[in-house]
């Protein structure tokens, strides 16, 4: 497998979409590939941090209902 | 020096995520947060003449954002009308100082975890206005909003091969990112 589907593979299996064949694939590669090992570990705190953070986003129309207001604003 | 310059359009694009998380620590309710920031941008626009170009664009939102959020207060707190303390100083549950008691618990860890929280929220939302706009947008709805892959796709018009390389690009630049403090 080369490290670009390793690396597919590991950004699926953040968001729990990878499947236990493609897990395994993964696994296999990270033995003997330091860099995929690499970027894995990275990944994985990157998701836990995001966690960690308990960040909320507005969500898409409420946004639209703000651009929409500051536009009606600035054409005064 | 560079001079800043205030660009309306893309305030709630670039900002509108970074204000709310300032503001929900400090209010704790989204619906209020969200009106707070409404009036920000709304406010940032009535005095937009005043702005020096001495900070950016978005240290300047956020002071007229604290101002919102101490006239809120001071709202709520006039609403309440007299605010009556009451102290029982003897408790008969209660032994030893009362005095003693009432100081701050060092040992309450929920405030310090709070602010760490609050800082690595910003810091990631900083690290998000690095990325490009689309990459920034899918990025949260997939992370932070859990969104399914094809649900975006939809909503974005991308094949789900497009989507990961986003995701990929946007992962690699925010652990980049966040690397120095928070790894």
């Amino acid at each position: 497998m080369k490290c670009n589907d390793a690396n597919h593979i590991c950004d699926k299996t953040q968001y729990k979409e990878s499947s236990f064949w493609e897990k395994i694939k993964l696994n296999l590669h990270l033995l003997y590939c330091s860099v995929c090992r690499k970027y894995s570990a990275n990944n994985s705190k990157l998701s836990e941090i995001m966690n960690q953070s308990k960040i909320e986003i507005i969500n898409t129309s409420e946004k639209e209902k703000m651009r929409e207001q500051l536009k009606k604003e600035m054409a005064k | 020096m560079p001079n800043h310059q205030l660009n309306p359009k893309v305030w709630v694009d670039k900002y509108s995520d970074y204000m709310f998380n300032f503001t929900i620590v400090r209010v704790s309710d989204s619906e209020v947060a969200k009106d707070l920031i409404s009036e920000t941008f709304l406010a940032g626009l009535k005095s937009k003449d005043n702005f020096k170009g001495e900070a950016s664009e978005r240290t300047w939102l956020i002071s007229i954002l604290k101002r919102k959020i101490i006239d809120h207060y001071r709202k709520i707190n006039s609403n309440k009308g007299k605010a009556e303390v009451r102290i029982t100083y003897n408790d008969e549950e209660s032994e030893g100082d009362w005095l003693e008691e009432r100081v701050r618990d060092p040992f309450d860890k929920t405030a310090e975890d709070k602010i760490e929280n609050e800082e690595l929220g910003l810091a990631i939302l900083n690290c998000l206005g690095t990325l490009n706009e689309k990459q920034a947008t899918i990025f949260k709805l997939k992370t932070i909003d859990n969104f399914d892959t094809e649900a975006i796709c939809n909503e974005y018009n991308i094949t789900p091969s497009n989507l990961w390389v986003i995701i990929h690009r946007a992962r690699t630049a925010m652990a980049e990112c966040l690397k120095e403090n928070w790894f």
